[in-house]
């Protein structure tokens, strides 16, 4: 190769050139969809607290609701439409976590119930879950010793 | 001796062969795209009436490839190789696409290159006397590719202004050793050149190189001028 450009020059040349994410607007939206997000989840909190459940039962009902929603706009080719233009306001909450679940089930179901849906359900969520579970795995072991 | 090689990475074909038909089919995407005039067929729907993406991709293969015959006036049995190769694991839009076409068969892999990598063997048979007749296709799917090598489409992510979008679509020619043209005069085969671009949703960084590499021996090894093309 006639090399003018060595591998550094050639990758801060293309680093100039690259169009960046628009991190103020991505901020923005992410903000506002999240906290709607947060807002749909107090709200529901709200009403069950109301309704004479105790802060306990709440908790549970009211991230099963927002991971049934969640998976539920998944389904319904809502989800990937509204993470395109929120970003990690839609990916962080609960919601999104129900979506990294749904989406992958969705679209394996072509490959068969067992090999498909069942083995690659998890490919997004699986990390999260090794490594969250490890972590208070971890973290208990030290409260153990600490106590 | 290899007496039809020129410069460093060139061939020059001494029996021209000519690309005698060509046929492309895309999806609805590309369909609403400014090169919809020159299609063959647009499908309106990336499924095509089969029950998963990589159905449809092979789908895509097995129709373009009856236009390229039809187009051509042959039937397979005139054909004496296919050579095609398409994005996915073990090239199955390629294998299942061309499952019934009882024509030999030659497996390429250079996913962006495939097409011009398929055609430059091609040429290569018919210039070298072992093929009258030989079909060079390629494939692609937005889904099927994004499923195999990316995320979901359901899932809720962003695309950095970078990524590019794969192509739904398959295209492909008859290089035959009579005809009308556009002859094949000269192959400049690429070299893989890795400018250490480790960033997989920027694709295009990643290829340039190797491109412009390739465009630069050309002329030197053909010691033809820039303006010496036509398009």
């Amino acid at each position: 190769m006639q090399k003018t450009m060595t591998n550094k020059e050639y990758q801060s040349y293309v680093e100039k050139k690259t169009p960046n994410s628009k991190t103020r607007r991505n901020v923005l939206r992410a903000f506002l969809v999240g906290g709607l997000i947060c807002v749909v989840g107090q709200f529901i909190t709200n009403t069950l607290k109301m309704m004479g459940y105790g802060q306990e039962q709440v908790s549970s009902v009211v991230s099963l609701i927002m991971i049934f929603l969640g998976a539920l706009l998944t389904g319904l080719n809502i989800y990937d439409d509204l993470g395109r233009f929120a970003g990690a306001g839609s990916i962080v909450p609960i919601t999104g976590f129900a979506n990294s679940i749904v989406s992958p089930a969705m679209e394996f179901k072509s490959e068969g119930y067992v090999l498909g849906v069942g083995a690659r359900m998890f490919v997004i969520a699986g990390p999260v879950l090794v490594y969250g579970i490890s972590t208070s795995i971890i973290a208990g072991i030290i409260y153990f010793l600490l106590k | 001796m290899a007496s039809k090689r020129l410069g460093k990475q060139t061939v020059m074909l001494q029996n021209p062969p000519s690309i005698t038909s060509t046929a492309s089919i895309v999806g609805p995407k590309e369909g609403k795209g400014p090169l919809r005039l020159y299609f063959d067929n647009i499908i309106d729907d990336e499924m095509w009436g089969e029950k998963s993406w990589e159905k449809a991709e092979s789908k895509l293969i097995r129709e373009t490839f009856s236009k390229v015959l039809q187009k051509a006036n042959k039937t397979s049995q005139e054909i004496n190789y296919v050579i095609s190769g398409d994005l996915l694991n073990q090239c199955i839009a390629a294998n299942f696409g061309l499952r019934e076409s009882d024509v030999p068969f030659f497996g390429v892999y250079g996913a962006c290159s495939t097409m011009a990598e398929s055609m430059s063997i091609g040429a290569m048979l018919v210039d070298g006397g072992f093929a009258d007749d030989v079909v060079c296709i390629t494939s692609s799917h937005f889904c099927s590719a994004e499923k195999q090598f990316r995320y979901p489409l359901e899932l809720g992510t962003q695309r950095p202004p970078s990524a590019q979008w794969t192509v739904t679509g398959s295209g492909g020619a008859l290089i035959s050793s009579t005809g009308a043209g556009p002859y094949i005069t000269h192959i400049t085969t690429g070299k893989i050149v890795d400018m250490g671009i480790k960033d997989a949703n920027n694709m295009g960084a990643a290829m340039a190189p190797a491109a412009v590499d390739t465009i630069v021996t050309h002329f030197k090894d053909t010691a033809l001028l820039p303006k010496a093309m036509t398009l």
